[in-house]
Parts: structure tokens; C-alpha cells; sequence
């Protein structure tokens, strides 16, 4: 299955290129193989993290000492810079699943 | 501008459910970076072979380092994928496509790909190096992608020089800097999009060059199809892909991927203490000088006797004058021959042949360019972990 996807996406390829300047690119990515951990409020996470970026932006950090100091950090950076629309309430509980999860 | 916002909801919805419904993977296998945390998926994307996956949305894929011993030249397929923000243009229709010149010129101009394609050709062989590569080695450890030495590549451009381009435009009295915005953008309206700017002299030098081909092929689509800028000997933020937008300014750009992002420290050398914050920054600019061994990956096992290592060097454009080698941990260095010159701004191969003796070895390589700079022997650090060019340590088990 996933092989004839692979062939499938690859001759799509071969024809695009084939074809130079004929037709929009229609370039499509392969499924995601990211998924977030398990963990306490799994469900705020998806909710918040998920419409700009991949779940591996997260797990592939390094792994700090002070890890909720590094996270609020990066939640909070993710809000003020650029520009995240994450609820107060919502801020706490996706710290507390970051530190305890990656 | 194409209408992205319709294109951008799709794609991020699609990518959405995804997400959340996600339990396939098509990770053919993984390799673990020798970092801590540094074990990733090999994916296979259109156009590309299987690569290391940093993140999946937006695509960010780094090089697997043995290709680097394959030759000076990286291929397409090869090449490594940065991108900051996941709205991608994937279906822009290069019969559609423009690229807009506006702001402080004389004739505003709007260009099509066969209008870039008509005008003179010009070509050059430049490494693209994103300012994170080799991030993951920072120690402390820093914050972002983290990337082994694999988030650079050198590549034959083909495209005009910027320079062409904007004397066609006409650049006013007063101007200072040029603004270049590509396709990709932002999934939210309240991220600021990616955009970078270079002083006008640095863009009318000749050799900043709007390029549309990359080893005798159209750019692959992640690096940029069909236009991108390339800016020889500076780090790959300011190489903006799927480049549409051109914006000559009559001030200093203010927006946040100069202002904010890609700093470094206003420093000697631009490095600062471990773990302490630099009290002025300025924007990233030229690449710091660097080798690699390529021919042999650390922790391998060969035998006593003669061998031949073989690795690249490149440096921010004054060319590489000699690469040093030593088989003793330092102690003694010996200068390797020099491989074919492609020019000043591509990678430079070298090999060396030695004599290992049985034990732990370890071996080192130096780089010193034209102009005399060469690599420290401890390695800098700054808070965003750029400009890594410690002389590189390969450990060997001789037997």
C-alpha cells in the first residue's frame, strides 16, 4: 500500500517535470509521521499547537534541565512573536503537558 | 501575490485532520543524529530521496552527511529543505507565476518566468548553508531545529543577476535596501511573514542572482520552484524561495525575521559566554569558514596502515587557500592537496593520504581561506546556536 503511494507520488513527479511549464505543480507531501505523546491535556495541545506546525517541532528539542522553564518560554514565544491565539487559561495546562511529556 | 489565504485553509485543514487522525507513517527508517534527542524519521517527498525528517509541516529535511562524500556537487534530490511558516504555495501554476519589482524605482515591473528565462543567463557554483546547521551540537544546548552538519548543500545556480533586474526597474535616488517576500506564508494572518532584505549595494553587486535553474534542472518545488533568490557566501534565510516579490526601500527594514530573528551577538567573533545573553545583536550575514572529513563518519572502525581521507571546505567567498589534516588529535597537521576549483563560493574537496597507527585516533581537519580566517579550536556559542566552525573531531578505533 504505502509502496504504490510512494510509486504513485513519484511518477506524478516524473510527469511534472516531464512537462516543464504546462500545469500548476500540485506538489503534495507525504502523511505526517509525527503525532504528539500521550499526556495530561492532550486535547488543549491539539487544539492550540496543531494548526501551525507538526507535532516533531516539539519532540525533537533538546532535553533541558529546566524543563517547564524551557517550555514556558517556548509557549510564550509562540504567542507574542508569532502571534499564536492561545486562550490564558489554556497557557498552564499546555506548559504542564510539554514538561511532562518531552 | 497568488491567492494563498483559499489555498492556505485547505492545506491546513487537510493537514489538520491528518494530524489528529494520524497512525500511518511513512518513515522508511530512522537515523539518530549523535546529539542527545536526536533520533529521526528518513521520508521520502516528491523529487527528493529519502531525507532526514526534522518536521513534517512546514518541511524541513536535512542532508544524510555520507552524500557529502559523493562529490563537490549536492544533488537535487539531496539538497536540504528549510522552511519557517506552512503556508507552501503547492499548487502555484508557473504560467501564472510573476515577480513584482515596486517600491523606490522608476518602473514598477511585474516579470513572468519566460520573461526571466529570455534575459542572459548567468551561473554560478555556490553552497546554501541554513544559519542553524549544526545547531544540535551547541552546548548548552539551545532552542530550535535541531540540525547536525547536513543543512548545507552546493549547487550550480543558473538564473540573472539582481542586479540586471533592478537596473531595469530603475532604483531611485535615496534608496538603501531591497525586500524580498516569496509565496510561502504564514498560516495565521497574526504571524508575521517570512521576508529578508539586503543592503542595495550587496543587491546590485552582480553576484546576488534571482535564479530559476540549480545543477541543470528547474529548482526543485522545496527549494524553491520556479525562482528563488541566491546570495553567495550568506546564510540561507536571505536565499528566499518561491521569490515574487521585490521592494526597493528608502529606510532600514524593520520587519521581524531582520529585526528580530537571525541575530547574532554584536560581539569578536560574534560569540558570548555559554549560557548568557548578548547585550546587541545584528542581522546574520556571511558564513563563518568550515571543513569536514567525509570519507569516514565518527566512531568507525579501519585499519592500520595507509588510507586516503577525503572532505570538502567552503568559506563565505575568498576562497579556500589550504585545508590541514592531523591523524594525532592535533598535534601534528599536514596539508592536504586541493581538489578542482569550482570557484570562490563552492564547496572545495581535498584528500590526504596517512598512515594510522593502532589505537583510538583522532583525527581533525582546519580550513584557512585567502583572506587568512580560519576555524577556532573551541567552538563559539551564541543563544540561537548559528556560525558553528569549531575544527570538526572524527574519533576512529585503528586496528
Amino acid at each position: 500500500m504505502q509502496r504504490t503511494v510512494l510509486l504513485a507520488a513519484t511518477l506524478a513527479v516524473v510527469a511534472m517535470v516531464g512537462s516543464a511549464l504546462a500545469a500548476p505543480v500540485n506538489y503534495k507531501t507525504p502523511d505526517e509521521v509525527a503525532a504528539f505523546k500521550p499526556g495530561p491535556n492532550l486535547e488543549v495541545v491539539q487544539g492550540n499547537c496543531t494548526a501551525c506546525h507538526s507535532s516533531d517541532y516539539i519532540a525533537t528539542q533538546p532535553p533541558m534541565k529546566d524543563k517547564k522553564g524551557f517550555w514556558q518560554a517556548e509557549v510564550t514565544k509562540m504567542i507574542k512573536v508569532y502571534g499564536a491565539p492561545i486562550d490564558d487559561a489554556d497557557v498552564g495546562k499546555i506548559v504542564d503537558y510539554l514538561a511532562a511529556t518531552y | 501575490m497568488f491567492d494563498r489565504r483559499d489555498l492556505l485553509k485547505g492545506a491546513g485543514l487537510a493537514a489538520l485532520t491528518a494530524t489528529l487522525n494520524s497512525t500511518r507513517a511513512l518513515a522508511l527508517d530512522t537515523i539518530t543524529l549523535p546529539m542527545g534527542n536526536g533520533e529521526r524519521p528518513l521520508v521520502k517527498y516528491p523529487q527528493k530521496r529519502p531525507m532526514i525528517s526534522l518536521t513534517s509541516r512546514p518541511p524541513q529535511l536535512e542532508t544524510p552527511f555520507a552524500v557529502f562524500n559523493d562529490g563537490p556537487i549536492t544533488p537535487n534530490n539531496a539538497f536540504f529543505v528549510r522552511y519557517h511558516l506552512a503556508g507552501l504555495p503547492y499548487d502555484l501554476d508557473p504560467d501564472k507565476f510573476t515577480l513584482e519589482i515596486k517600491g523606490k524605482v522608476d518602473k514598477p515591473l511585474k516579470l513572468s518566468l519566460k520573461d526571466i528565462r529570455k534575459m542572459k543567463a548567468t551561473e554560478i557554483v555556490a553552497v546554501n548553508q541554513c544559519s542553524g546547521n549544526s545547531r544540535g551540537f551547541s552546548e548548552p544546548r539551545v532552542a530550535g531545529g535541531q540540525l547536525a552538519n547536513g543543512a548545507m548543500g552546493n549547487a550550480r545556480w543558473r538564473g540573472v543577476p539582481l542586479k540586471t533586474v533592478l537596473e531595469m526597474a530603475g532604483v531611485q535616488a535615496g534608496a538603501k535596501q531591497v525586500v524580498f517576500g516569496g509565496m510561502d506564508g504564514p498560516v495565521s494572518d497574526k504571524t508575521p511573514d517570512f521576508a529578508k532584505a539586503l543592503d542595495l549595494d550587496h543587491a546590485t553587486d552582480g553576484e546576488v542572482m534571482l535564479a530559476y535553474g540549480m545543477n541543470g534542472d528547474d529548482l526543485p518545488f522545496l527549494n524553491g520552484f520556479p525562482l528563488r533568490l541566491v546570495v553567495p557566501g550568506y546564510y540561507g534565510t536571505y536565499w528566499v524561495k518561491h521569490l515574487n516579490e521585490i521592494t526597493v526601500i528608502d529606510n532600514v527594514f524593520d520587519g521581524f525575521w531582520m529585526k528580530s530573528a537571525y541575530r547574532i551577538p554584536d560581539t569578536p567573533n560574534n560569540s558570548i559566554e555559554p549560557g548568557t545573553t548578548p547585550k546587541a545583536t545584528i542581522p546574520i550575514n556571511r558564513f563563518t569558514i568550515r571543513s569536514f572529513i567525509t570519507s569516514v563518519t565518527d566512531g568507525a572502525k579501519l585499519k592500520a596502515g595507509r588510507t586516503t581521507l577525503r572532505g570538502i571546505a567552503f568559506d563565505s567567498g575568498k576562497g579556500i587557500k589550504d585545508v590541514q589534516v592531523s591523524t594525532d588529535g592535533g598535534k601534528t597537521w599536514a596539508s592536504a592537496k586541493l581538489g578542482k576549483d569550482l570557484g570562490n563560493y563552492s564547496f572545495r574537496e581535498w584528500k590526504l593520504p596517512v598512515k594510522l597507527a593502532a589505537g583510538e585516533v583522532e583525527l581533525k581537519v582546519r580550513a584557512t581561506s585567502n583572506s587568512g580566517e580560519t576555524q577556532p579550536d573551541t567552538p563559539r556559542w551564541n543563544p540561537a546556536g548559528y556560525l558553528r566552525n569549531v575544527v570538526e573531531t572524527t574519533r576512529v578505533r585503528v586496528a
